[in-house]
């Protein structure tokens, strides 16, 4: 398929500094249309560093990212802008209820229909919450109203920054499930997490980053399984403490 | 008293036209020279208003440069000057609201797909409690103000005569007891008009 098509995402030559400080360094990469890649790592290897390069709202410092095989420009368009959206790891809520929040991304794109948000609701099980003021609800919630108001947009390229860190084994479940849905309409998805066994369970592929440099990456199977970089095994034996 | 109302209804309409977006602005933005006016607009809510009142009055007297609006003691006047002191009051309190607001719930508005003038509005929308503050801190400062409209309205009776100056000239020729009404009356406008915004506010939310 990447040989008809150009990849969702591809970096090349990425350097990002903050200051002087270089927080990301990635020749190159390319995320297929179509896939899940998990990227895993450490706290401030630069996982949500990345998905913010990715979503656009920060330009790299050097180098360049496609999207389908036209660079990212800065500003991004609109009409790319609109196909991609992230989940961020500290969801925040607008000050209204968690209906208008699920319809958010709806409404700045001029649909005005309402119906939408119950089903979405419904399968994270938070129907009976709709018409509370979202700013009210618990970590938990607000998480899971978060892939609500992504999933609203029906984006082609989805961005998840730890979308299931804090929930309960049961609405982890339903989380992963809603995720393997985008899956199976095709949608490209990037999932950053800490749990290895999120990764496994949905990602496709899987890269490990430490330090702001890609360790190894690979089909998920084989990363997981035979992982060729000691550094790699030694993340997944939870020995590689930062 | 209902010059009153008119001339500082106008007044703050005027003000929170302008001060809205451009406080929205200076606080969500970054451009050369905020900080400059950033500083201006502290400055000037703590302009006295009897110094915009001698301001107003240099400008719209007759060998001044808007002298020949013939604007000086009339109720247009004390609309100028009223603006002038409101303006600084209702940008630079929008400007700390919008400021307010966590800089992420940005970042993620647009993610969502928002436009920059979506993110604008539902920043605003998301500081409105602060807004509302601005406007009613700026209703209070105009309202009760003295110097300013005594200088470029003249305090004239039937045209440009105010309940503050009414209450001063009131109590200059002795009649406590018409000033105290006057003041009374004065008050509860404050309190009529800061009950309505909140309400407002109220159902905003």
């Amino acid at each position: 398929m990447s040989a008809v098509h150009p990849p969702a995402f591809e970096l090349a030559g990425i350097r990002h500094r903050y200051g002087a400080r270089t927080v990301l360094s990635i020749p190159h990469l390319a995320i297929p249309r179509g896939e899940t890649l998990g990227i895993i790592g450490p706290s401030g290897a630069g996982k949500s560093t990345l998905l913010r390069l990715l979503q656009g709202l920060e330009r790299p410092t050097e180098g360049t990212i496609h999207v389908e095989g036209a660079p990212m420009a800065h500003p991004v368009p609109l009409a790319l802008a609109r196909r991609i959206t992230t989940v961020f790891q500290r969801p925040l809520m607008l000050d209204r209820s968690v209906r208008d929040n699920v319809l958010f991304g709806r409404r700045v794109r001029g649909r005005k229909d309402r119906a939408p948000a119950d089903p979405l609701l419904e399968r994270l099980g938070l129907s009976h919450l709709a018409g509370a003021p979202a700013r009210h609800l618990s970590g938990g919630e607000i998480q899971r109203v978060a892939l609500a108001r992504a999933m609203a947009i029906e984006p082609d390229l989805l961005l998840l920054d730890e979308p299931a860190a804090n929930l309960d084994p049961a609405n982890v479940a339903r989380v992963e499930a809603f995720i393997r849905d985008a899956q199976s309409r095709g949608t490209t998805i990037v999932l950053v997490t800490h749990n290895t066994h999120e990764a496994r369970r949905l990602a496709h592929r899987t890269l490990l980053l430490i330090e702001g440099a890609i360790v190894e990456s690979g089909p998920t199977s084989a990363f997981f399984e035979s992982p060729a970089d000691a550094r790699t095994r030694a993340f997944l034996a939870g020995e590689l403490v930062y | 008293m209902s010059l009153t109302f008119q001339v500082t209804g106008l007044a703050l309409l005027i003000a929170t036209v302008l001060g809205v977006p451009i406080g929205a602005v200076v606080g969500l933005t970054r451009f050369p020279g905020r900080r400059l006016v950033t500083l201006l607009l502290y400055t000037g809510m703590g302009l006295p208003p009897v110094v915009v009142g001698l301001v107003v009055y240099m400008l719209l007297s007759r060998s001044g440069p808007f002298g020949s609006m013939d604007w000086l003691f009339t109720p247009s006047a004390m609309v100028v000057a009223q603006t002038v002191i409101a303006f600084p009051l209702v940008a630079a309190l929008t400007m700390s609201a919008v400021a307010g607001v966590d800089p992420d719930l940005r970042l993620q508005v647009r993610a969502l797909g928002a436009t920059r003038w979506q993110t604008g509005w539902t920043i605003l929308r998301e500081a409105r409690i602060g807004l509302t503050a601005a406007i009613v801190a700026a209703f209070g400062g105009i309202i009760s103000e003295v110097g300013a409209v005594m200088l470029v309205g003249g305090n004239i009776e039937g045209q440009t005569r105010v309940l503050t100056t009414a209450i001063v000239l009131s109590t200059r020729q002795g009649d406590f007891a018409l000033a105290m009404v006057l003041g009374i009356v004065l008050l509860l406008l404050a309190l009529g008009a800061n009950a309505v915004l909140l309400q407002l506010q109220g159902r905003a939310k």
